[in-house]
């Protein structure tokens, strides 16, 4: 039989700023029938372009402009739409990132699904849903037989994303494109989502083409491995090797990522707290609790991560804290003093002694405002500095996040992900605050970029000595940064203590699962962890949906 | 001025010739007085005289060149005399209704609550009339002098800006950069001024330019039931009217006129559709 896709010195351009921009920069890749190939890179690597690409298509904005994509013995750059429209969701099927946006809204699992053999003619409606209902069961979808019939907002995330693997192979194509089909689930989601892929590709011989910026999360189900950076292979081989003996200095550099730790950390000596959380509970007004008694502390200069999957309470912990959402029953002391529930009751003062940085540096950033103006009003407001004082000070703060002068003059989509989150970290900064609010601030981040965001982050404690109440759910973050954890589940803390004592064994059951889902570089690490869980449900530590 | 040029250069032909329309029309606005070969109410002929189509036409000195309207004025002098009038009054009107809607709704968007109840529901109220009939109840009521017109049209129309403005402005207040401002400590206006206003521009600025032409329309609308602009002053809907019994007898003199308007309206909307498009994002791929 012959190779399955081949694609020789491939070159995409992109449509920006009035001029075609390479996007790929001429990257070859064979694969074999049943083989799984993970490419892995920083986002602006190409590596979603190169994906798509192998289904002979490029984005809007995008153009091929050379080499050849061969796939089962025809040039899919050449190809007419006709025949490419013959070949897309029978033989080659693509699974997107967020199952949410891809899904119609208005119409069941089971239609959707049986949209594409019915239309290309492979099978009848009533053959799909068999085909639909044996696919959902072996990708571990609970009620294989019903869940069908439900609408996309009536199953969770992570099912929604095995029902758009299910989806894609409904006509079992030779080839499954994965774009980051996990990055926008929880850690404890991706593993089920992640075994079920596996599962499913291996018992049907797919090959597939498998995206993401985790290294980790590669090396469980790829056969081999292909690193991008800025259109351009840095190296390929084997899971094994590459995660072993990486070649190259920048593979090096992705595989330590997880690997950060920060020891450097001084301790202050006063055992102030400076924030304390009492018994505090909130809803967002209809009904339900979202946060049930809690409870935490908060001490000078120190850092406290707050972890937990989506749902568990946090964010709406930090949005308490800074007085956007009244809590419905206990108070919030800062310095020992009561705390207005409401923001709007605030001084100015406090206000300006708890600030709050973001996840998303792109909404939080207005897209009209220069750089020196949003740091600039940050420390005129405050601090009342005009003027040639004023100007000073912004030029101290952009020094401080390690950006240059250069960048005053710059409007926020002019920057990177990661200069736009210096910025506004330079915009808390500005107010010279005791207690710093991180909600989720590097998980929108490449990770390189969140790495150099924590260790600058980290250095701004140990100059300033301010607080960080950390929220996250990334436990590689919290490993890296913090110095107490609160782990919270379903609105409730459920372990709290100093970082020795809840990373170090034994763990709270909760903990114990949360630790265990962060994927680590060993290939074999999901069939592991896949055991461990099962020991747990059996335990019945985890309820299952 | 020199971006002005850059962009105007980089946009399709439909949207030039949208601009060159305008121009035209300002121009002609701006220097009535000017261009016009006789004065707005001077009467040179007998009535629908002349015109460049008609060869048996009496020779005026100097020769007119749309001939006369129904008592014998100078067509081409009304129709410009005319834009400047009607252009005039839409263009403050649409200014006016843009300042009362803008502050109106950007505030509703910004506090909710109460004050966000009563101005919309004051809203609803005058959109459940129909804008025409409640035009002409109140200006056969308060008479139909320049100013009682302007106000009258900007209020009603202000509804309407109040909607847009308060949907472009609930969508950025959502944005966590306001809720930044918010938590900092930031009052009301600042916030309009500095975090909302600059992101609801490209928006409304196209809703001006829509705006622009309704209320035009609306003038002319009005004038041609007799209670907009009144006679002598030169306007393009009551030149309709006025000479509209002539298109029984195969005079195309109250064509003219309405030519004149639909023209404006295309151009204005061909600019519009243009900072639509630019305002939207989509990137075209030549």
């Amino acid at each position: 039989m012959s190779r399955l896709l081949t694609i020789k010195d491939l070159k995409i351009e992109g449509y920006q700023e009035e001029k075609w921009n390479g996007i790929v920069h001429g990257v070859s890749l064979t694969l074999e029938r049943g083989e799984v190939i993970g490419l892995i890179g920083e986002s602006g690597a190409g590596k979603s372009t190169i994906g798509i690409a192998s289904m002979g298509y490029a984005r809007p904005g995008c153009r091929i402009t050379g080499g050849s994509i061969e796939f089962d013995g025809m040039d899919l750059a050449q190809a007419s739409d006709e025949e490419l429209r013959k070949l897309r969701g029978v033989r080659i099927a693509y699974v997107a990132q967020s199952a949410a946006a891809s899904f119609n809204p208005a119409h069941t699992l089971l239609q959707q699904f049986a949209e594409t053999p019915v239309k290309h003619g492979v099978m009848t409606f009533a053959e799909a849903e068999v085909k639909a209902i044996e696919l959902y069961r072996s990708l571990d979808l609970p009620n294989p037989e019903s869940i069908g019939s439900r609408y996309p907002h009536q199953v969770s995330g992570g099912q929604l994303q095995r029902a758009m693997v299910a989806m894609a192979m409904s006509c079992d194509p030779d080839l499954i494109i994965f774009d980051e089909p996990t990055t926008a689930l929880d850690v404890t989601t991706q593993i089920e989502v992640l075994s079920s892929i596996k599962n499913a590709i291996k018992q049907h011989n797919t090959a597939a083409i498998y995206i993401t910026h985790d290294l980790a999360v590669v090396a469980q189900i790829s056969d081999r491995i292909m690193v991008l950076r800025y259109g351009n292979e840095v190296e390929t081989g084997l899971v094994g090797q590459i995660v072993q003996d990486p070649k190259e200095d920048y593979t090096r550099e992705l595989l330590s990522v997880r690997n950060v730790r920060h020891d450097t950390m001084e301790h202050s000596d006063s055992d102030s707290t400076i924030l304390e959380v009492k018994n505090i509970s909130a809803s967002y007004g209809n009904g339900v609790r979202v946060l049930n008694n809690v409870s935490t502390k908060v001490t000078k200069g120190m850092t406290v991560a707050v972890v937990g999957e989506s749902g568990s309470g946090k964010s709406t912990m930090a949005r308490v804290i800074t007085g956007l959402l009244p809590p419905e029953e206990g108070e919030i002391l800062f310095h020992g003093q009561p705390l207005s529930p409401s923001f709007k009751d605030r001084s100015l003062d406090l206000l300006q002694r708890i600030q709050m940085i973001y996840q998303m540096p792109d909404v939080a950033l207005n897209p009209r405002q220069k750089v020196k103006d949003v740091i600039g009003r940050s420390v005129e407001f405050y601090t009342g500095l005009k003027g040639e004082y004023k100007k000073a000070r912004v030029l101290e703060l952009i020094e401080k996040i390690e950006l240059s002068d250069s960048y005053l003059d710059r409007f926020p989509s002019e920057l990177s992900g990661g200069e736009k989150q210096r910025v506004c970290i330079a915009r808390a900064l500005a107010a010279e605050p005791e207690l710093i609010i991180c909600d989720e601030v590097t998980s929108a981040l490449d990770q390189l970029v969140a790495k150099e965001i924590l260790t600058l982050l980290q250095d701004l404690q140990n100059e300033l000595g301010m607080s960080y109440l950390f929220i996250t759910h990334d436990l590689a973050t919290v490993k890296a940064i913090s110095d107490d954890i609160v782990v919270m589940y379903g609105g409730e803390v459920v372990e709290q203590g100093s970082k020795t004592e809840i990373l170090t064994p034994p763990h709270h059951d909760y903990t114990d699962l949360l630790l265990s889902s962060v994927p680590e570089m060993d290939p074999n690490w999901l069939d592991g962890v896949l055991q461990h869980r099962l020991d747990l449900e059996a335990r019945g530590v985890i309820i299952h949906t | 001025m020199n971006d002005f040029w850059k962009l105007l250069k980089s946009a399709p032909f439909a949207a030039k010739l949208g601009v060159f329309i305008i121009l035209i029309n300002v121009f002609a606005a701006i220097f009535a007085p000017v261009i016009a070969p006789y004065a707005e109410t001077d009467v040179i002929g007998d009535m629908w005289d002349g015109g460049f189509w008609d060869e048996n036409a009496p020779q005026h000195s100097p020769v007119s060149l749309l001939g006369t309207d129904h008592i014998g004025r100078d067509l081409f002098t009304r129709l410009i005399y005319g834009a400047r009038n009607t252009i005039g009054i839409a263009f403050v009107t649409t200014l006016l209704s843009f300042g009362v809607g803008i502050t109106a709704g950007f505030i509703a968007a910004t506090l909710r609550g109460w004050v966000d109840q009563v101005l919309s529901r004051t809203v609803d109220v005058f959109m459940a009339i129909p804008t025409l009939i409640f035009a002409l109840m109140i200006l056969s009521v308060m008479g139909t002098s320049i100013p009682v017109l302007i106000v009258v049209i900007a209020i009603l129309d202000a509804t309407r800006v109040y909607r847009i403005s308060r949907a472009v402005a609930m969508d950025i207040e959502v944005m966590e950069y306001v809720e930044v401002a918010k938590l900092r400590g930031e009052g009301l206006w600042w916030i309009i001024r500095h975090e909302i206003l600059p992101n609801a521009l490209a928006p409304l600025v196209a809703e001006f330019g829509l705006r622009f032409c309704f209320v035009f329309l609306f003038i002319a609308a009005l004038s041609f039931l007799g209670l907009g602009l009144q006679p002598p002053t030169a306007d393009w809907g009551s030149m309709v009217r006025e000479n509209a019994s002539g298109i029984s007898y195969g005079i195309i003199v109250p064509l003219i006129p309405a030519a004149a308007i639909a023209l404006l309206t295309v151009g204005v909307n061909l600019v519009v559709d243009w900072f639509l498009h630019k305002a939207s994002g989509i990137r075209e791929i030549k």
